[in-house]
C-alpha cells in the first residue's frame, strides 16, 4: 500500500513536471517567453457577425479582427476620428430632393439628403479563409458546396478545409454589410435607427423579406441570397475602391458609426460560403467564424474555453501613432512611435467564470491585465491622502501598475413620468422629485459599492463627450450648491421642505392622510445586493417615504418598462460615439419607450427639449451649440426625470511587461498597438511560481503518525492467538 | 431478461413525453417566446419588430401546443411543442437558440466532464469500500470511533469550501497544480489532478460511513463466522467475503450514478474553468435558451433510465437468485 501510494506520487510529480516551466502553468505548450498576449474573457460573446454584435464582450474580438472605414485615434482626447481603411474622414455632400447638390451654409430646410463618399485604400487583403480559395482556372473552390459534400469531404472545422485564399478588400464589401443591415435575417439591432436615416433602407428591408420568402419557397430555408442583385439607394458602389452613403436630411453621426464595425466589410464570398448546406450544423458561421482584414484572426473559438487570435499574415501596413501630449512621451506611450503594427503574435482569451481563479492567475502573472473585483479591491488599490488611488505597495512589487479612464457611460435612477405620483410636469411631481434627487446620496453609492469608482453626476452628458460641464460649471443647482469651487450637495433639510411643497410634508400625503409609498422596479438579484436595496430604502427613509422594492424576473423587468408600467427604476447606458446627441437622445420625447419603444425609458417628454434637441442634434460642435446643450441640461436639471447617478470609472491592471496600454473606451480593440516582453514575463513567472513541496512532505508525516496506531493494531489483531476456553 | 430489457425500454417512452412535456410546460410558464427573444436580443435598440422577427425565424411565432388556425394534423404538428419537443426523441436536438448547434456542444463537452467525472466516481468508491472496510476491520476500537468523527467532520464541511481552500492551497501558495483552465489531450492531467483530489475529499465522509454500515450489517451474518472459524485473517474474510456480498446495496447507488456522470458538475466545471456539460445547463436555463435545455433535460432522463435498467441487470449478476422475468 505504501509502495502504491510512492509510486503514485512519483507519478504525478512527473504529469506536473511538464517540460521544465513552472507547475501551475495553464499554457502547456506555449511558453512563457512566446510573443502572445494572455487575456481573459467572463462571458462568451454572442455574435462576431458584425451586423449583430453589439456588447463589449464581443467588441473585444470584432474590433481587432473588422475594419470599417474610420476608427478612433489611440492615444487622442477628446475622442477624435482618424481614417483607418478610408484615405480621408469623408466630407458631407447635401443634396436637395431632387439629388442637386447644395453648398455647405445652405438652409438646413433644404437639405433633403447627406451624401459621404467614402474612398477606400488600395491593396488591403482579407484574412486567408477557405471562402476566397480557388483553383487553377480561377474558380472558387468552396462556394459550390451541394448536400452531403462537407460530409465527404471530412470537414468537421475550418482548418479542415485544405485550401485557403484571400483578396482584396473592395468598396462592395462595404456596400454588401450595409444591405446585411437591413436583411430580416440577420437581425441587426441597428436596423431600426439605420432605417430612420440611411436612404431606401425601410424599403429595401421589406424587398429582402419578399425576395427571401420567394427563394425559401423555392430552394428551401437557408439558401443564399445575393445582395449584390439588391440595389440600395442610401449605399452605392461607385468605383472598385470608392462607396457612397447617403442619409435623408442631416445626421452627422454617420461617421461614428462608420468607426463601427457595424459598418465593417463583408464580402459576399463570405455570406455565401456560410450559407451552404451543412454549415449551421458544424458551427460554421460568421458568428463564430469572422472574416476580417483586420490585424487579428480568430483561429479557435471555443466559447466555453479558449479563443485564440493570430496576426494576420496579410495585415496592411499600419504604424503606431507618432503624436501624443509631453505627458504621453514623458510615459513612454510615443516610444514605438511610427513602427509597424500589430506588435504581439497571438492573442489568447480564456474564459474565467470565477472572480477568484482570474485574480489569482493574474497575480501568479498568467493574465497579462486585470480588472478588480470588490473582493481584492484593497489589496490591490491603495488611496492616497488627495483621495487619489493608486496601486498599493504589494502590486508595486510586482511591477504592475494602474490605468484609469472615466467611461463615456451614465447610471441613473429614472422615474416613470407616465406615472401618476412621480410622472408628469406638474408642480407637485417636480418637487417631488427634486427633493428624492437631493435625499438619493450617489456619492455615498460610490464610495460604498463602487470604491470610488465613479464620478457623481450632474447632468446626461459624461466627461469626455463635448456638451459636458464639469465641476460648478455644470451644476445641477437644484441638487447642488458651489462652494469652494465646489459642488456640495443641498442639505436633507431643504429636500424636505421640496417634499412639504410637493404636497407631502414628512412624507406624509397632505390630502390624504396616508404615509408616500413608492415602488422601486428592479431584476431580481441574489443575496449581494440585498445591500444595495437597503440602502435605497434607507436614502428615502431621509424623507419618510417608504420604498418598497418590486423585484421581479428580468424579462418581466422588461416588460414593465416596455409597457410604462414601472414607477422608479436603476438603468444606465453606455455611448456608441462620443457625442451628446447619443445622451440627449435618452431624454428625447419621440424616443419614449412605452410609446414609440425607444430608449427614453422614463418617458420623459418636454416640448422645449424637444425642439432644442432636433436643432442640436446636426450642428458643429461650437458656441452655438454648446449654448444650446447648455440649456437642454439646464430644463432636464429642472424637471428632474433621472436622478443623475455617476458616470463610471474603469480600473485596470497591467503587469510591468505589457507596454503601450491606454485606456481609451471607444477603441474597441487595443490590441494592436500593445506590446509585450516576454522575456520579463518569464523571468517573473518563473520567479513567482517555484513549487513549493514541503507542506506535501509534512501531510504525507503527517498521515504516516496517524497511521501508525492502525498499523500496530491491524498486526495485533491479525496475530492475535485463538482464546482457549477454560476446562 | 431480454423480455424485461424491451418491456423497460417500452415504459420507458411513455415516461420520456411526460418529462418533455412537463418541461416544456415549466420552462414556459416563466417564460415566453417574447422574453427569449429579449434575451438573445440584448438590451440596446431592441424593438418590437426586431422581436417578432426572431419568434419567427427561430419558429417560437406558432402556438404552444394546439394551434386552432390549422386544420387536421397540423392542429398539433404546427406548434412550439411539436416541433421543439419531440424531435428530440430521435436525438435531433437542432440549434441553440444562440445559433450553435446542440449535438455537437454535447459530444464536444462530455469528454471534459467525463475525464473530471470517471477518475474522481472510481477512486472515490475504491477509497470509500477500502476506508469503510478498515473501520469495520477496527470496529469497537478508538480508531473505528475517530474514524467516524473524521467522516462527519469531512462530511459538514460545504464542497465549495473544498474547491477554494484547495485552489488557495495547492494552486496558489505551493504553486503545484494550475487554478484553473484545461487542455485536451493528455496534459488535460494536471489540470483535473486537483478537482479530482477535491472531489474524492468531499465524498468520503459520506461514502465512507454508509458503506461501513452495509458491511457492518453483513459482517454480523453467519458466513463471516463459518468463514473465521475456517481460520481466514480478518482481511481475508473481509476483502474476500463481507466485500462481495456488499456490494448488492452499493451497486444500487453506484450504477445508476455511472450515466450521470456524463452530465457534470457544475460548481467544480464553474471553479476550474473545465468546459464541461455540468455549466451547459446552467448557463441555458440562466439564457433561457430553451432549445438546450429541453435537449439536456431529455438526455439526462435518458440517462437516468439507461442506469436503473443497468443496476437491475448487474443485480443479476451479483446475486444468481435474482431473475428478471
Amino acid at each position: 500500500m505504501r509502495a502504491a501510494g510512492v509510486l503514485l506520487l512519483c507519478v504525478a510529480t512527473l504529469l506536473l513536471a511538464g517540460c521544465g516551466g513552472p507547475w501551475n502553468d495553464p499554457y502547456p505548450g506555449s511558453p512563457a517567453d512566446s510573443n502572445t498576449l494572455y487575456e481573459a474573457f467572463t462571458e462568451r460573446p454572442r455574435h462576431l457577425d458584425p451586423a449583430r454584435a453589439y456588447s463589449t464582450d464581443e467588441a473585444v474580438f470584432t474590433g481587432a479582427i473588422y475594419e470599417p472605414p474610420l476608427q478612433y485615434a489611440y492615444l487622442k482626447r477628446p475622442y477624435q476620428l482618424q481614417p483607418l481603411t478610408a484615405t480621408a474622414i469623408p466630407q458631407v455632400q447635401y443634396e436637395d430632393k431632387n439629388g442637386n447638390p447644395l453648398p455647405r451654409d445652405v438652409s438646413p430646410a433644404r437639405i433633403a439628403y447627406s451624401v459621404y463618399t467614402i474612398h477606400i485604400r488600395p491593396g488591403i487583403r482579407y484574412q486567408p479563409h477557405p471562402a476566397f480559395a480557388k483553383g487553377k482556372g480561377g474558380h472558387y473552390l468552396y462556394l459550390h458546396l451541394k448536400r452531403g459534400d462537407l460530409s465527404r469531404m471530412g470537414i468537421q472545422k475550418l482548418s479542415d478545409f485544405p485550401k485557403t485564399g484571400s483578396k482584396e478588400l473592395t468598396a462592395q464589401d462595404y456596400v454588401y454589410e450595409i444591405k446585411r443591415l437591413a436583411d430580416p435575417k440577420v437581425q441587426s439591432p441597428i436596423f431600426s435607427t439605420m432605417s430612420e436615416h440611411i436612404a431606401g433602407m425601410q424599403q429595401f428591408s421589406k424587398t429582402l423579406a419578399q425576395a427571401r420568402k420567394r427563394l425559401d419557397a423555392k430552394e428551401g430555408a437557408g439558401a443564399w441570397l445575393d445582395l449584390r442583385k439588391y440595389p440600395l439607394s442610401g449605399a452605392r458602389v461607385l468605383g472598385r475602391y470608392t462607396y457612397q452613403v447617403t442619409v435623408t436630411g442631416r445626421y452627422p453621426q454617420i461617421r461614428y458609426w462608420l468607426a463601427m464595425p457595424f459598418f465593417a466589410p463583408i464580402p459576399w464570398q463570405v455570406d455565401k460560403f456560410y450559407s451552404q448546406p451543412g454549415m449551421d450544423k458544424r458551427d460554421l458561421t460568421l458568428d463564430w467564424h469572422p472574416v476580417g482584414t483586420g490585424p487579428y484572426m480568430l483561429v479557435e473559438n471555443n466559447p466555453n474555453l479558449r479563443m485564440v487570435m493570430l496576426q494576420n499574415p496579410n495585415f496592411h501596413a499600419e504604424t503606431y501613432p507618432g503624436n501624443g501630449t509631453p505627458a504621453q512621451k514623458k510615459a513612454g506611450l510615443l516610444a514605438d512611435a511610427g513602427k509597424r503594427l500589430p506588435f504581439i503574435h497571438k492573442i489568447v482569451f480564456s474564459l474565467e467564470k470565477e472572480n477568484i481563479p482570474y485574480w489569482n492567475k493574474f497575480l501568479q502573472g498568467y493574465y497579462d491585465a486585470s480588472g478588480i473585483s470588490s473582493e481584492s479591491f484593497d489589496q490591490a488599490i491603495q488611496v492616497g491622502s488627495g483621495g487619489e488611488a493608486n496601486v498599493s505597495e504589494a502590486m508595486k512589487k510586482r511591477g504592475i501598475y494602474l490605468k484609469k479612464v472615466t467611461q463615456p457611460g451614465i447610471y441613473y435612477l429614472g422615474f416613470n413620468m407616465l406615472d401618476p405620483v412621480v410622472g408628469g410636469d406638474s408642480e407637485r411631481a417636480r418637487k417631488l422629485r427634486q427633493a428624492i434627487s437631493i435625499a438619493v446620496d450617489y456619492g455615498d453609492f460610490i464610495s460604498i459599492f463602487l470604491n470610488d469608482r465613479g464620478i457623481q453626476a450632474q447632468g446626461p452628458i459624461p466627461p469626455g463627450i463635448y456638451g459636458h460641464q464639469s465641476g460648478c460649471k455644470g451644476l445641477d443647482s437644484q441638487v447642488f450648491t458651489c462652494q469652494n469651487g465646489k459642488p456640495r450637495r443641498k442639505s436633507i433639510q431643504a429636500a424636505r421642505k421640496l417634499l412639504a411643497q410637493a404636497g407631502y410634508p414628512g412624507g406624509i400625503n397632505a390630502k390624504t392622510g396616508e404615509p408616500l409609498t413608492l415602488y422601486f422596479d428592479t431584476v431580481s438579484t441574489g443575496p449581494g445586493d440585498k445591500s444595495r436595496l437597503d440602502w435605497y430604502r434607507k436614502q428615502f427613509a431621509k424623507l419618510n417615504i417608504q420604498l418598497v422594492i418590486r423585484s421581479t424576473t428580468y424579462n418581466r423587468f422588461q416588460q414593465k418598462m416596455a409597457n410604462g408600467d414601472d414607477q422608479i427604476f436603476f438603468w444606465g447606458w453606455q455611448a456608441d460615439y462620443p457625442d451628446p446627441e447619443n445622451f440627449l437622445f435618452l431624454l428625447y420625447g419621440p424616443n419614449g419607450a412605452a410609446k414609440y419603444h425607444g430608449a427614453n425609458e422614463a418617458n420623459y417628454s418636454n416640448p422645449a427639449f424637444d425642439k432644442l434637441f432636433d436643432k442640436m442634434k446636426a450642428m458643429p460642435d461650437g458656441p452655438k451649440r454648446r449654448a444650446v446643450i447648455d440649456r437642454m441640461v439646464a430644463i432636464v436639471q429642472r424637471d428632474a426625470p433621472w436622478v443623475w447617478g455617476y458616470y463610471p470609472r474603469q480600473f485596470t491592471l497591467f503587469h510591468g511587461w505589457v507596454h503601450n496600454a491606454v485606456l481609451n473606451p471607444m477603441v474597441s480593440s487595443s490590441a494592436k498597438y500593445l506590446r509585450l516582453d516576454p522575456q520579463q514575463r518569464a523571468r517573473q513567472e518563473r520567479r513567482w511560481n517555484q513549487p513549493v513541496l514541503w507542506p506535501l512532505w509534512l501531510v504525507a508525516a503527517g498521515v504516516g503518525v496517524l497511521l501508525l496506531p492502525a498499523v500496530i493494531l491491524f498486526w495485533r489483531r491479525e496475530h492475535a492467538r485463538p482464546r482457549r476456553r477454560a476446562r | 431478461m431480454l423480455a424485461y430489457i424491451v418491456r423497460r425500454i417500452a415504459y420507458a417512452v411513455p415516461i420520456l413525453v411526460g418529462v418533455n412535456l412537463i418541461t416544456f410546460a415549466l420552462f414556459f410558464v416563466v417564460n415566453s417566446p417574447a422574453d427569449i427573444a429579449r434575451l438573445q436580443l440584448g438590451v440596446k435598440r431592441v424593438t418590437p419588430q426586431m422581436i417578432h422577427n426572431w419568434e419567427q425565424q427561430h419558429g417560437y411565432d406558432k402556438p404552444l401546443i394546439y394551434n386552432g388556425k390549422a386544420h387536421g394534423l397540423e392542429t398539433v404538428t404546427d406548434t412550439i411543442f411539436f416541433n421543439k419537443s419531440l424531435k428530440v426523441f430521435a436525438f435531433q436536438f437542432g440549434q441553440s437558440d444562440q445559433g450553435r448547434d446542440i449535438s455537437n456542444d454535447i459530444v464536444h463537452r462530455m469528454g471534459p466532464s467525463l475525464a473530471l467525472a470517471i477518475p474522481t466516481f472510481i477512486v472515490g468508491i475504491g477509497l470509500n469500500i477500502t476506508f469503510a472496510l478498515l473501520l469495520v476491520f477496527f470496529r469497537a476500537s478508538y480508531l473505528d470511533a475517530s474514524g467516524v468523527i473524521a467522516c462527519v467532520i469531512l462530511m459538514s464541511i460545504s464542497p465549495l469550501f473544498y474547491i477554494i481552500a484547495g485552489q488557495f492551497m495547492v494552486g496558489k501558495l505551493m504553486n503545484l497544480v494550475p487554478i484553473s483552465g484545461y487542455h485536451y489531450g493528455w496534459e488535460a492531467a494536471k489540470f483535473l489532478i486537483l478537482p479530482v483530489i477535491i472531489g474524492i475529499v468531499s465524498g468520503i465522509g459520506s461514502g465512507t460511513r454508509w458503506y461501513r454500515t452495509i458491511f457492518l450489517e453483513e459482517f454480523g451474518k453467519d458466513y463471516v463466522r463459518t468463514a473465521r472459524a475456517k481460520g481466514l485473517s480478518e482481511m481475508k474474510v473481509l476483502f474476500r467475503h463481507v466485500l462481495g456480498n456488499g456490494l448488492v446495496p452499493i451497486l444500487t447507488g453506484a450504477v445508476v450514478i455511472l450515466p450521470l456522470l456524463f452530465m457534470g458538475s457544475l460548481i467544480m466545471e464553474s471553479f476550474f474553468g473545465i468546459p464541461g456539460l455540468g455549466a451547459y445547463t446552467i448557463d441555458a436555463i440562466n439564457n433561457q435558451d430553451f432549445a438546450i435545455v429541453r435537449a439536456m433535460v431529455f438526455l439526462g432522463s435518458v440517462l437516468y433510465i439507461v442506469g436503473l435498467l443497468l443496476t437491475d441487470i448487474c443485480y443479476t449478476l451479483v446475486d444468481p437468485r435474482i431473475r428478471l422475468d
